[in-house]
């Protein structure tokens, strides 16, 4: 693996397949007695917020301090100095510290990217969501709930499978990081949304495209809703939200045309009633909880991966 | 455990087991095992990744010929609690799988392929810690080779190979390898 995690595009299917065969094993962690692990004993590792954030940052947090490192949350929230030397500062101030990860949310796309390759800071960056652009630990768990269900055990589990990806794909980082990675573990992404949602190149991203979502869910192995990002919204993408819910929602009436082994997830935070009505939440076939437990095995999975072997950056290995 | 699980390396060397003397040492380990135990109760066998897990259910298969009943046999993987995490590459995890019934209260006989400087055991007596208490920890092993660097030894063993540090002592069985056979590797005295 590289030694930063920026883009969902940096993971070589050996490398995702590293990450979730990892995973598996820090899962069962939570079966034992005591859920914590030596691994990175002496290590530190930084939550640089500057963005707000439930999930993610309970889940890095968790999965740092199941993994024995010491956890440092520095929210940078309310800053008023311009982005680029606020970020600049606080990097250097990270550095000063001898952080040895920088888990980094920003609402500026390419912050992380920035951050890494700098010079600022000598420690791991790993992208937590950076602006509309990706977030690739989010398409890390998706993928592993993906196999966990459709592709238990085998190495090739998810080739072939179908997978669409509804709604906002214009505002979601967590839209493109998946489209990236489950293109590498050789799963079909179509992308559902009406025309207005979808960003401009994506005939380049190699995945289907469609505004019909009764047309594509009965040939799906899953289903991703994605919530309607209202705040990064600054036109009319659509009439009303009751149209969009209509054409773009999940409700049980479309459910019901889902093929029986279908499984429905979201990244979080839902907007029940928007994407997604709360019968399809609560059903059988939800596995949007799964996914918040899955984000803490896929973080220390990375974590792992990315820092217990930085002693020896730039050796060959034996 | 090797560095990684070493692919088809050509297999000239010398043989100091074949499968048979494999067989027989394994079925006189497990009756060292009952003897000193005073039966199969309260056994678990764990088998550390990855050759030691072919092993130890090896080892409980005999037992339970002998005794009449199941043996619990697990594996336990222990990379996360390697003394030289920080000094090499992030290695993959393999499975760890304690029995159903844990391992408290329990006499848990460890089984590895090879002893040799004994980091491996104590990683292993690490990972064990924090997943129980047992009555009692042993060690079993199908080959002991010297030169440890801790204070460990094994309670049960194979057999006792002296070799030099320059050579390679490789296990190579069935169910992970084509065959059951321990080589030498290594040195001049290759054939």
């Amino acid at each position: 693996m590289k030694r930063h995690l920026l883009s969902a595009a940096d993971l070589t299917r050996d490398d995702a397949e590293l990450v979730l065969a990892t995973a598996q094993e820090m899962r069962s962690l939570a079966d034992r007695p005591i859920k914590k692990l030596p691994a990175l004993r002496g290590r530190t590792v930084v939550n640089l917020f500057f963005e707000d954030s439930t999930r993610t940052r309970i889940s890095f947090e968790a999965a740092a301090k199941r993994l024995s490192a010491d956890v440092i949350n520095f929210a940078a929230k309310g800053s008023s100095v311009s982005k680029g030397e606020s970020l600049k500062d606080t990097a250097l101030t990270l550095e000063a510290m001898g952080a040895d990860a920088v888990v980094v949310r920003h609402p500026a796309s390419g912050a992380p990217h920035r951050l890494a390759h700098s010079g600022w800071v000598r420690s791991s960056v790993v992208n937590a969501g950076d602006g509309t652009h990706e977030h690739p630990t989010q398409a890390l768990l998706d993928a592993f709930t993906l196999w966990q269900h459709l592709g238990q055990g085998t190495r090739s589990g998810l080739d072939g499978r179908r997978v669409a990806i509804v709604g906002d794909v214009l505002h979601s980082r967590v839209a493109r990081s998946n489209a990236l990675l489950l293109q590498t573990l050789g799963v079909q992404v179509t992308l559902v949304a009406p025309p207005t949602l979808l960003p401009v190149g994506v005939e380049s991203w190699g995945v289907e495209t469609s505004f019909d979502l009764d047309a594509v869910i009965p040939q799906v192995d899953a289903v991703m809703m994605l919530r309607v990002q209202a705040e990064r919204m600054n036109g009319g993408f659509f009439p009303t939200a009751r149209e969009y819910s209509r054409r773009y929602g999940l409700d049980g009436r479309r459910m019901a045309t889902l093929p029986d082994h279908t499984i429905v997830m979201h990244p979080g935070p839902m907007v029940r009633g928007m994407e997604i009505t709360a019968e399809v939440a609560d059903s059988t076939r939800s596995v949007i909880v799964e996914q918040v437990t899955n984000g803490v095995a896929v973080r220390m999975a990375v974590l792992y991966l990315l820092l217990s072997g930085m002693d020896v950056e730039g050796e060959t290995a034996p | 455990m090797g560095a990684q699980p070493a692919p088809e390396a050509p297999t000239t060397g010398r043989v100091v087991l074949d499968a048979r003397d494999i067989t027989r040492a394994l079925t006189r380990i497990s009756h060292e095992i009952l003897e000193r135990n005073k039966g199969a109760a309260d056994l678990v066998l764990l088998g550390i990744p990855r050759r030691g897990v072919p092993l130890a259910h090896r080892i409980a298969e005999r037992i339970t010929s002998v005794e009449g009943h199941d043996v619990p046999v697990g594996s336990l993987d222990i990379t996360m609690y390697r003394d030289d995490l920080r000094m090499k590459p992030a290695r993959a995890l393999l499975p760890t799988q304690i029995p159903a019934g844990g391992i408290d209260g329990k006499v848990v006989v460890l089984v590895d392929d090879v002893l040799f400087s004994g980091r491996t055991i104590r990683a292993a007596l690490d990972a064990l810690n924090d997943l129980g208490r047992p009555t009692a920890v042993r060690l079993a092993v199908l080959v002991d080779r010297g030169h440890r660097e801790l204070p460990i030894r094994a309670d049960f063993v194979g057999k006792n190979l002296p070799t030099s540090l320059v050579e390679r002592v490789r296990v190579t069985l069935e169910g992970i390898d084509d065959t059951d056979a321990v080589t030498i590797q290594g040195t001049g005295s290759d054939a």
